[in-house]
């Protein structure tokens, strides 16, 4: 087990392509941490090169105390699980398993006792003889996790590895990696473009934009203090309103935003902060006029259309409200909700 | 799976459509075959005045024939090395090639080009590679004090009709074993490299067990090619000598049948030969219903 440490790493592709811009990262030992990003932002550029399968361009990257800049992937004493798996198709699940312990010469009795063990720890007991092709898409991934784990390495290394489940399992697996890692106690560095499972997942999340950092925080810090519009954008599900300043004055705002960080020109308002009943607190008050209802079981998301705006707004409510498309919509927000932002430089401008 | 039907109005149509391969078939494969069958049965004396029915006769005196079981021998030796070589330099080549990037396409369409050269010419080029008076490698061996000699020796003759053949080989072999090694996702790779495999190691346990079809579907291809398509090669270079030490089983037929005019032992050969292929062919078909074997 080790800590990564990651210093103006930077990735330029042939043709001028900056895949990665200069990322500098502290990864504790132990510590369960989520890249997320839109897709081609660079989060596989990155592991990658943390692997070893991608070569530096720029930056020091080490693994414990060693810089591994020039290492082969081998003698970096990592494990990755890859997106599409990489099992290895000619062999059973118990040589896959055994592979890279054969070829750092373990012995045959201790090859056998760590199969074992890992294949008990993610339930693929029954299935060691059998080749992969044999095996359900969940199956596959359980064994591609035994691979990286049997080999008890300093870190282990995930790009999208539930990308390709359907919904229910990638849950199911999602938990069992959550646990597991709390487990082992093994450094993670997860990749992924799912916000939630970032969210889930991660003892603190980087969010990557265009391959540079945007923000590096736990879940909740970034949930409720997104440094910048895109964060903000990215993270949750339905995504931030963003609502200009001018406009809300113009609807009359109890001189709620007269206090608002200098530079401020939009805010943004998470759809669970927009409340269709008046709350005591000072608030502010929206006409609108309900384009869409959307039923989702225990919540429902209200797409509705702002009064001389055509800025997209949804709000999030709980249960199922008696409101029918078409009719007019008043909600309330109160000061602590708003976000504020600038929307020339994308950045948080206060709080 | 569904399977898409096609219909067609009226009976007439679809026999019309299959017509012309059938006819070619009947005349260029059916109706020679026959004759071979037919020919192998009989024995026809020196003037080609009277045939006399023998029945197996021809068959008992070719198993008796010295020249004949040399023959065999010449003919594995040839279609071992020819193979070997052959397979060996494309996956050599295939696998150098699939690790380029940029020039990967060049290299591809300049390694195809002897695939298109005729036979022919291919043994002639070799003949003067190899020609003991002008030839650029026997002056090169001469200087390492090797005297070579393909017209009097016979494994200079034996490795000059294989290098000929191979060479002409390894384009078909070098694209298939491209196509192969691109179907291996490169995540196996990677992930073989970081499970601690040596580049050769990888090659070992990872790429090549994955190839198999592909290597097994070239074998018997290559066995096919250097027992019947290398005709043209060995007639251009060395003729089957010396001493029939190059003289495979193809050459052999036309050799006796149509220089020495033994049509009965000509025939009684293209008998077994057609033996040989029908084997091969049915090999490769079981083969490719169970192309994938992991
Ligand atoms: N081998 C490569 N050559 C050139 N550009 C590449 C290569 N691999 C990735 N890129 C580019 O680098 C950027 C980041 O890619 P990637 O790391 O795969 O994104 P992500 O995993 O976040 O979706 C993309 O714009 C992609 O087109
Ligand atoms: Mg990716």
């Amino acid at each position: 087990m080790a800590s990564i440490t990651l210093e103006g790493l930077k990735k330029t592709y042939s043709g001028d392509v900056h895949a990665v811009k200069g990322i500098d990262l502290q990864i504790e030992d132990g510590e369960f941490v989520v890249l997320v990003g839109p897709s081609g932002c660079g989060k596989s550029t990155l592991l990658r090169m943390v692997a070893g399968l991608e070569t530096i361009t720029e930056g020091t990257l080490k693994i414990g105390d060693r810089v591994v800049n020039k290492l082969e992937p081998a003698e970096r004493d990592i494990a990755m699980v890859f997106q599409n798996y990489a099992l290895y198709p000619h062999m059973t699940v118990y040589n896959n398993l055994a592979y890279g312990l054969k070829n750092r010469g373990f012995k045959k009795e201790d090859i056998e006792k760590r199969v074992r063990i890992a294949a008990k720890m993610l339930e693929i007991e029954d299935f060691l003889e059998r080749k992969p092709r044999k095996l359900s898409g969940g199956q596959r991934q359980r064994v591609a996790m035994g691979r990286a784990l049997v080999r008890e390495p300093a870190a282990f290394l995930f790009d999208e590895p539930l990308s390709n489940l359907d919904a229910k399992l990638r849950v199911q697996m999602r938990v069992e990696i959550k646990q597991l890692q709390r487990r082992l106690k093994t450094t993670s560095l997860y990749v992924t473009h799912d916000q939630l499972e970032a969210m889930t997942l991660g003892d603190r999340l980087v969010v990557l934009n265009a391959g540079q950092i945007e923000q590096v925080g736990t879940p909740m810090e970034i949930y409720s203090h997104p440094a910048s519009m895109f964060v903000a954008g990215f993270i949750g599900s339905p995504a931030m309103n963003m609502l200009p300043v001018d406009y809300l004055k113009a609807q009359g705002t109890n001189g709620l935003l007269d206090n608002l960080p200098d530079g401020t020109d939009v805010v943004g308002i998470r759809p669970d902060d927009m409340h269709l009943a008046p709350p005591t607190a000072l608030h502010l008050t929206v006409d609108s006029t309900l384009a869409l209802f959307e039923a989702a079981g225990a919540e429902s998301h209200l797409y509705v259309t702002l009064a001389d705006s055509d800025q997209p707004t949804v709000i999030r409510v709980s249960g199922q409200p008696p409101v029918a498309e078409g009719e007019t919509l008043r909600f309330f927000v109160t000061r602590d909700a708003l976000h504020p932002f600038n929307s020339v430089t994308g950045k948080r401008t206060g709080d | 799976m569904q399977t898409k039907r096609m219909t067609y109005p009226g009976r007439f149509l679809p026999y019309a459509l299959l017509a012309p391969q059938v006819i070619v078939t009947l005349i260029f494969f059916i109706w020679p075959a026959g004759q071979a069958l037919y020919q192998s049965l009989l024995r026809e004396d020196a003037f080609g005045l009277k045939t006399t029915f023998v029945g197996f006769e021809n068959f008992v005196r070719l198993f008796r024939d010295g020249s004949y079981l040399n023959s065999l021998s010449v003919t594995a030796v040839f279609a071992v090395g020819t193979t070997l070589l052959s397979m060996t330099m494309a996956l050599l080549l295939a696998s150098t090639v699939n690790r380029m990037i940029r020039s990967r396409s060049t290299y591809t369409t300049l390694l195809v080009w002897p695939y298109a050269i005729a036979p022919a010419l291919a043994g002639v080029l070799w003949w003067f590679i190899f020609n003991p008076s002008i030839g650029i490698v026997p002056y090169m061996l001469e200087m390492v004090g090797y005297r070579w000699n393909h017209r009097n020796s016979g494994s200079d003759a034996m490795l000059l009709v294989i290098f000929a053949a191979a060479w002409k080989q390894i384009s078909y072999n070098f694209l298939f074993f491209l196509a192969g090694l691109q179907s291996i996702p490169q995540s196996l790779i990677e992930a073989a490299s970081i499970d601690g495999a040596s580049p050769t190691k990888r090659f070992w346990t990872i790429i090549f067990p994955l190839l198999t079809p592909t290597t097994f579907f070239l074998l018997v291809v290559n066995v096919v090619y250097a027992m019947f398509d290398t005709f043209a090669i060995i007639h251009s270079t060395t003729a089957g000598g010396p001493a029939q030490a190059t003289n495979i089983l193809v050459y052999k037929v036309y050799a006796d049948g149509f220089v020495g005019l033994n049509l009965g032992s000509s025939a009684a050969q293209s008998v077994i030969l057609m033996v040989i292929v029908v084997a091969l062919t049915m090999i490769q078909f079981r083969f490719i219903e169970r192309r994938v074997n992991y």
